[in-house]
């Protein structure tokens, strides 16, 4: 097995640990964003900043995708803006679905 | 075979063109193993997304009021009610046990098979501990609060069909990661990665790659609970 004598270079310790930490500082914060009961644009924008940090994290560092060739981490990255387009195309759907039950529930037939 | 040295490839963006512009292989240096792991996290992410927008849906167009997370998930501790406190410590076993999993994979590529092993057993506990919680959390909110698919008592009938959707389709995901852990847990204690052992299933030769690739997956699983966690239980 030739390939398994070849010597991996690999990450220090302490970058893991720090990352692990991290990742328990934010979440420790998005569950503070309830524990105070934040409402609101404030709640809402705390919430997906925390998220996207700590999405963040364990994709660069713990899936290693930020040590990856370029080739495969645009493949990876770039269909994640069709889902962003589809939450677009659903908001709207979604509050034309609201206007209509608005409309025809509460405003009677 | 001679292996590739990609130090010598362009990085970056003419990488990328190099390439995808390359005959044979698009992703140079990388095993075909982890690009269709990568390939097949990518696919999952859809299925995850598709839940998750189709939970922002229901949710942005029901006249009525959405159950709040917060109470409905919250327990009583010692007299005092605590918001979202399950939800809160599953969020942070699942993170160790990501920890875990990352040191697995560094001390496997390091050929340090016994520090190595613990760790994917630790993470397979870690695994199991989460999964545990999730069944009592299920059986909290069917027995005792009366959450059905079609009904429930806190608010929109929508709520019980999305909750058992996602929740149950990540815990699917948790308890896949942590039967595959304990199989690679035994087989790593058992040296299968050193002495290029055939695995009983593929009846392949593998090695401390396959780790990483293990690992690839039960990140993901972290990663799609940070979505869930955001979007479920904090919204």
């Amino acid at each position: 097995m030739e390939q398994n004598n070849k010597k991996t270079t690999t990450h220090s310790i302490g970058i893991y640990l720090w990352i692990w930490g991290l990742l328990f500082v934010f979440s420790t914060f998005s569950y503070l964003v309830d524990w105070y009961d934040f409402q609101g644009l404030l709640r809402w924008s705390l919430i997906v900043f925390f998220m996207l940090l700590k999405a963040g994290l364990i994709m660069a560092i713990f899936m290693h995708l930020y040590w990856e060739r370029w080739a495969i981490v645009n493949v990876l990255l770039w269909p994640m803006t069709a889902i962003m387009v589809f939450v677009g195309i659903m908001v709207a759907e979604s509050q034309y679905t609201f206007f209509t039950r608005a409309l025809f529930f509460v405003m009677g037939s | 075979m001679s292996e590739l040295d990609i130090s010598k490839l362009p990085k970056g963006s003419k990488g990328f063109t190099h390439d995808f512009a390359a005959d044979q292989t698009a992703f140079k240096g990388v095993p075909w193993g982890k690009a269709m792991m990568w390939i097949f996290l990518l696919s999952d992410t859809f299925i995850f997304s598709c839940f998750l927008i189709a939970l922002m849906t229901a949710r942005a167009s029901t006249t009525a009021d959405w159950p709040y997370p917060s109470e409905v998930f919250g327990l009583t501790m010692f007299g005092v009610e605590v918001p979202l406190l399950l939800i809160a410590i599953m969020t942070f076993v699942l993170i160790t046990s990501s920890g875990t999993m990352a040191l697995a994979v560094k001390y496997g590529y390091e050929r340090n098979r016994k520090m190595c092993a613990w760790l994917i057993l630790a993470t397979a506990i870690g695994g199991l501990t989460f999964v545990g919680m999730q069944a009592f959390e299920w059986s909290k909110l069917i027995f005792h609060d009366g959450v059905r698919p079609w009904s429930n008592p806190f608010g929109a009938a929508q709520f019980g069909s999305f909750f058992f959707m996602i929740t149950g389709f990540h815990g699917t995901h948790v308890s896949i990661g942590v039967i595959f852990l304990f199989i690679f847990a035994r087989k790593t204690f058992r040296g299968d990665f050193d002495t290029g052992r055939r695995g009983y299933f593929t009846s392949m030769k593998s090695d401390y790659k396959a780790i990483e690739i293990l690992g690839l997956y039960w990140h993901f699983v972290d990663l799609v609970w940070v979505f869930i966690f955001a979007f479920f239980y904090l919204w």
